[in-house]
């Protein structure tokens, strides 16, 4: 009964969305004010639909009603409270709902938002969203609806991917996901700019907003999702290069680009057809990234749809989007009026052109290493992996001039300024890292590709940023951010360089010498909980001054039948150490792997202040 | 003019994205957790289903040619379906049919078998699923085609098999 709710409001949602499509396509010709009361009205009832009909899945998986099918496959009674009402999104059909109402929830507040804007500007893009809305709507109903019944009701679910029931992956997916779907608004905002003509300062100055939060969403969503790679697969690392991974990079790296041309195209009225394609990237690099983890394409963690219909759809889809954009771009490129005024080679707007290309450059890398092996397969037949090695060897040697570029970029004045200005505390500063880093270097031995310049340039772009901490200039916002950008490079270095690993078998009672320290094997522990049995092992660390208890898990969960393994992580502000452990077989033997990371939580801070910086930079009205 | 290439130059690499994805879509991968190939652990030891003995399951992979695990059990419903495709593979002279009976009885798995037919050339049980799950099973039926020289999983059946996954081993053992 309240499944079939759910299902109809989607379809009142779907004629909403084709009736405003219609209205404001009707209305380009006789230029009417559309906007009016009516069609707002229209936006609320059509979100409140897709609120409802997300409320009652969100229902439906709390009151384990196995006559849903979504339901039935990722649920299952013994299932915590918490983790069924993350089942709601951890699936196919229940993500896509959420997508969708995010993608409503936006319209409707962008909506409000743009009050003071241009009736036709508001009007196309309205237009533009709303054809996403119906995109994505006739997708859920046509190949995964999420309000499919099943008959005879079964007793009983399948139970929710174990690996999945993890609080930091509950909120990964909505997070994420606001992220993403900011994108759309910018997409359709951009193609209502360009059409109406009004990429303008002020155009910059409202899109703004919505670029900041989506970049700030994406940021803690991969933050999130790194988090849990990180605690839950027991790989112990934080970024593998993953397809799915570089799919959320993908968004982001075009959404920083994205973000210093807005602040440009407002401060400078430069830039326009930067912002423009960008938007247009942005957008559909998200939608690509639904793409390839919805449709199977990729084999990878994520992909749970495996069903080819659903790929073809969003395909299709996301190729008309771009088709059409493409089209627009270059019809209406004439109404982007250029900018009079002169910049010279020296001046912030070129410190902004320069980060551009190095995102783009990046974008390309990470692009190229995801999408290339799906084609050299088709065309070729032939299967090739792309691994960390291929994105370490073309990423780090631009990386350090990006490093030297952003340590000087924020101080560079708009229009023109000097050459000469470099002073002799840039100077002094770049002297002192470079001889802390020959010193670290050679103290360690590190040796790996152009070490000691990264070293160099991370850390004299680390001082730079905390010495202007103290400067006149009083963006706090941009301080902050590009602070957490530098302690993240610096963290990601120094975890990598300094990270000990000890893998072996063990059984119960077994010590084990590691460096100066003892890894010892006191005893196993067999609790049963909800929805799984647990065995707890007990380790302790001794070294000459202190010993560190840990406990790692296994879980075996029942519903599906599954094995995971929970690592044991104690964390200072030093050092992580990471502790976990494995059955091998029923003889008692146990892999154990330990391993030190430093400087770990650095990196999850220095995430944290980059998204804080967009937060900030949010709350003031004139950046 | 020079607008126009443009134009057209992205449209057709946009096209030309687009097939590739299309066609691209029709190889759908499976995810399977932790396939690290070369560390399939095929080192352990099981009870065979017909006898007292006990069985490494890399001895059972010490021919040439290939080797078709089949994870089943006489309760799972989908079994009974893919059993005829697994008797029809049973005159394949290349391949090697190993059952592994999951979480099964023993007596209704014999029952199964003589009700049905055996297609395997050697069955080991897996009473307690642990083994399955080391292979990194999702549940029943599931079914590995391995490469015996090198031990390499060469493709994974999730579910019971069906025309497109028969053709498909009839076609990679030939």
């Amino acid at each position: 009964m309240v499944n079939q709710l759910g299902n109809y409001s989607l379809y009142i949602a779907l004629l909403i969305s084709i009736f405003i499509i219609i209205k404001t396509s009707l209305s380009f010709r006789n230029s009417s004010n559309v906007l009016s009361g009516n069609i707002f009205s229209l936006i609320s009832v059509q979100s409140l639909m897709v609120i409802i009909s997300f409320l009652t899945l969100i229902y439906a998986f709390v009151t384990s009603d196995f006559s849903n099918e979504t339901v039935y496959n990722n649920s299952h009674t013994t299932k915590p409270l918490f983790y069924k009402i993350s089942g709601t999104w951890g699936n196919h059909e229940g993500s896509l709902l959420l997508w969708l109402l995010v993608l409503t929830i936006f319209l409707f507040l962008f909506t409000i938002d743009s009050k003071n804007l241009s009736q036709r500007y508001r009007t196309l893009t309205l237009f533009f969203q709303e054809i996403i809305i119906f995109g994505f709507l006739l997708f859920i109903l046509y190949t995964s609806n999420p309000f499919a019944n099943i008959f005879p009701i079964p007793p009983e679910g399948t139970g929710l991917n174990p690996i999945l029931q993890d609080p930091a992956l509950a909120i990964h997916p909505p997070i994420l996901y606001l992220g993403y779907v900011g994108t759309s608004i910018i997409f359709s905002s951009a193609l209502g700019a360009i059409i109406s003509g009004s990429v303008n300062k002020s155009w910059a100055s409202h899109i703004k907003r919505w670029v900041l939060i989506s970049w700030v969403f994406l940021s803690i969503g991969i933050l999130l999702g790194s988090i849990w790679a990180y605690y839950e697969l027991g790989w112990g690392g934080f970024w593998f290069w993953d397809p799915v991974e570089n799919v959320s990079l993908m968004p982001w790296l075009c959404l920083t680009a994205l973000l210093h041309t807005v602040f440009t195209l407002e401060k400078r009225g430069t830039f326009q057809s930067w912002a423009i394609i960008l938007s247009i990237t942005t957008f559909s690099l998200s939608m690509s990234g639904t793409f390839l983890v919805r449709s199977g394409i990729l084999n990878s963690i994520h992909t749970f749809a495996n069903d080819p219909s659903r790929g073809v759809f969003i395909l299709c889809f996301l190729f008309v989007l771009i088709l059409i954009s493409i089209f627009i771009y270059f019809f209406y490129q004439k109404t982007i009026t250029v900018s009079s005024t002169k910049t010279f080679l020296v001046s912030k707007e070129t410190a902004v052109l320069v980060n551009n290309l190095f995102m783009m450059f990046f974008l390309s890398v990470v692009l190229i290493g995801t999408v290339y092996p799906i084609f050299l397969e088709v065309i070729n037949n032939e299967k090739i992996s792309i691994g960390p090695p291929f994105y370490h060897k073309l990423i780090i040697p631009f990386l350090i001039p990006f490093l030297f570029f952003m340590a000087i970029g924020p101080n560079i004045k708009w229009i023109k300024d000097k050459m000469g200005k470099i002073n002799l505390k840039d100077i002094f500063i770049f002297i002192i890292s470079i001889i802390i880093s020959y010193i670290f270097v050679n103290k360690f031995g590190v040796s790996y590709l152009l070490s000691l310049p990264l070293f160099i340039f991370s850390l004299f772009l680390f001082f730079v940023t905390i010495r202007d901490f103290f400067g006149k200039n009083i963006n706090i916002s941009q301080k902050i951010s590009h602070f957490g950008f530098s302690l993240l490079i610096l963290s990601i270095l120094l975890n990598g360089v300094l990270a000990k690993e000890h893998s072996s078998n063990m059984r119960v009672g077994d010590e084990i010498k590691f460096l100066d320290k003892i890894i010892q094997f006191q005893n196993i522990e067999v609790i049963k909980k909800q929805n799984y049995q647990t065995l707890i092992g007990k380790f302790s660390i001794v070294d000459k001054n202190n010993s560190l208890s840990l406990k790692p898990e296994i879980r075996i969960y029942d519903q599906p039948e599954t094995i995971t393994s929970e690592a044991d992580i104690s964390s200072t502000i030093f050092a992580d150490n990471f502790l976990v452990f494995n059955i091998i077989k029923n003889d008692g033997f146990y892999n154990v792997r330990y391993q030190i990371k430093p400087f770990m939580i650095w990196i999850w801070i220095s995430v944290l202040l980059i998204s804080l910086g967009g937060i900030l930079s949010l709350k003031k009205k004139n950046v | 003019m020079s607008k126009n290439i443009k134009l057209i130059s992205i449209v057709l690499f946009a096209l030309f994205s687009f097939f590739i994805l299309l066609k691209g879509l029709d190889k759908s991968n499976i995810y399977s957790p932790e396939i690290k190939e070369s560390n399939v652990d095929f080192n352990f030891k099981a009870k065979y289903l017909f006898s007292e003995e006990e069985v490494f399951i890399n001895e059972l992979l010490n021919n040439e040619g290939m080797s078709l695990i089949n994870i089943w059990a006489s309760w799972c419903s989908p079994c009974r379906d893919e059993h005829a495709y697994l008797l029809n593979l049973k005159s394949l002279n290349k391949l090697s049919i190993i059952g592994i009976n999951y979480k099964d009885d023993e007596k209704n798995a014999k029952q199964f078998l003589s009700e049905l037919g055996n297609p395997y050339t050697n069955i080991i049980t897996d009473p307690k699923g642990i083994n399955s799950i080391e292979f990194g099973a999702f549940g029943v039926p599931e079914s590995y085609l391995i490469e015996n020289k090198s031990k390499l999983i060469i493709q994974k059946f999730i579910g019971p098999l069906d025309d497109k996954a028969f053709a498909k081993i009839i076609n990679i053992v030939q």
